[in-house]
């Protein structure tokens, strides 16, 4: 069941979302090589801890940090530890709150110093492939849409979209109903209705789609090693444009 | 978050109806109505009352499925 949220909670969710925003803010002044990925969680752990927040991803299935950190060719759910981050990489940061019972989950992927053209490509199509799926999920509109729109955005600029992790409903769970594929159909699914609340998160290869989840049953790498970017947002529906929650100053 | 597959469950045909739907009786119990997979109508797959068959139930509606495979 897709919740619809009174104002309210809207107002609950976007205070959850905005702690997640000005967190991806603050952190990135601190993305520079040589800082290690346990650095950079900590750092995170106590930006959410001082907001009175509680982050949301630890102990989420046993999970073990309060962000995940993804490089390179890492797609989503990187274990923060002693890697350092190097000149050239690309470096996904995905964090998750709760406060007062409502969640806030927003990504964004980073250049570490110089990062070659491609790359840069990389991350600024996924960007652009979120908002454009953003403006895609209004009301009347239906579920599909939203990855039909995204799909379409990144396989023409010559990227692929990641088939085995979906957006999803997000409030007083951190994953709701629905879940959000990134790619399909277009006008399939339910319709979207005012009040609806959505994690939207485009994750797109340089390379193609396929993904596998490392021994460690977390982090998720592209199989052919190509690297991969991913940001995400907090969205409600509206009768124009969705809101994005978790939009930074 | 990681993608959660769509529930899969035998059940036997009890009737079938108009539109290549049909009913069906789950192995748990439950009835539900179900059409057949488009693959299925491609390939000329007949169903007739009593077959053992695969559905497919969607999260969101638990009392539809669609016939994904058919036991000989």
């Amino acid at each position: 069941m897709i919740h619809i949220r009174n104002s309210q909670e809207i107002k609950l969710l976007r205070k959850s979302a905005q702690i997640v925003a000005m967190a991806l803010q603050m952190i990135e002044s601190r993305i520079q090589p040589g800082v290690t990925t346990g650095e950079l969680n900590m750092v995170i752990e106590d930006f959410i801890l001082s907001h009175n927040a509680r982050p949301a991803f630890k102990g989420f299935h046993g999970y073990p940090a309060s962000s995940c950190i993804s490089i390179d060719d890492q797609v989503v759910h990187g274990i923060p530890g002693n890697r350092k981050l190097q000149n050239g990489e690309l470096v996904s940061i995905d964090i998750g709150v709760e406060l007062d019972g409502y969640f806030g989950d927003a990504a964004k992927t980073f250049p570490v110093g110089q990062v070659s053209a491609e790359k840069k490509r990389l991350m600024q199509v996924t960007q652009e492939s979120l908002y454009i799926g953003i403006e895609a999920a209004r009301e009347g509109n239906r579920l599909s849409d939203i990855g039909y729109a995204i799909q379409s955005y990144v396989e023409a600029a010559g990227f692929s979209v990641v088939r085995d992790l979906v957006g999803h409903g997000i409030g007083q769970e951190m994953h709701e109903d629905p879940q959000i594929p990134n790619y399909g159909d277009p006008h399939q699914g339910p319709r979207l209705k005012p009040g609806m609340v959505f994690a939207i998160e485009p994750m797109v290869n340089m390379g193609k789609y396929e993904v596998r989840t490392l021994a460690d049953e977390w982090t998720v790498v592209t199989v052919d090693g190509l690297p991969s970017a991913h940001f995400e947002h907090d969205i409600v529906i509206s009768s124009h444009k969705a809101e994005i929650l978790s939009a930074g100053n | 978050m990681p993608k959660e597959a769509s529930i899969k469950i035998d059940g036997s045909i009890l009737e079938t109806l108009p539109n290549a739907t049909f009913k069906v009786e789950l192995e748990n119990g439950h009835v539900v109505l179900a059409h057949i997979s488009g693959k299925m109508r491609m390939h000329f797959i007949k169903i007739l009352p009593g077959d053992k068959v695969t559905v497919e139930l969607s999260p969101y509606d638990l009392s539809r499925g669609r016939i994904i495979y058919r036991y000989k």
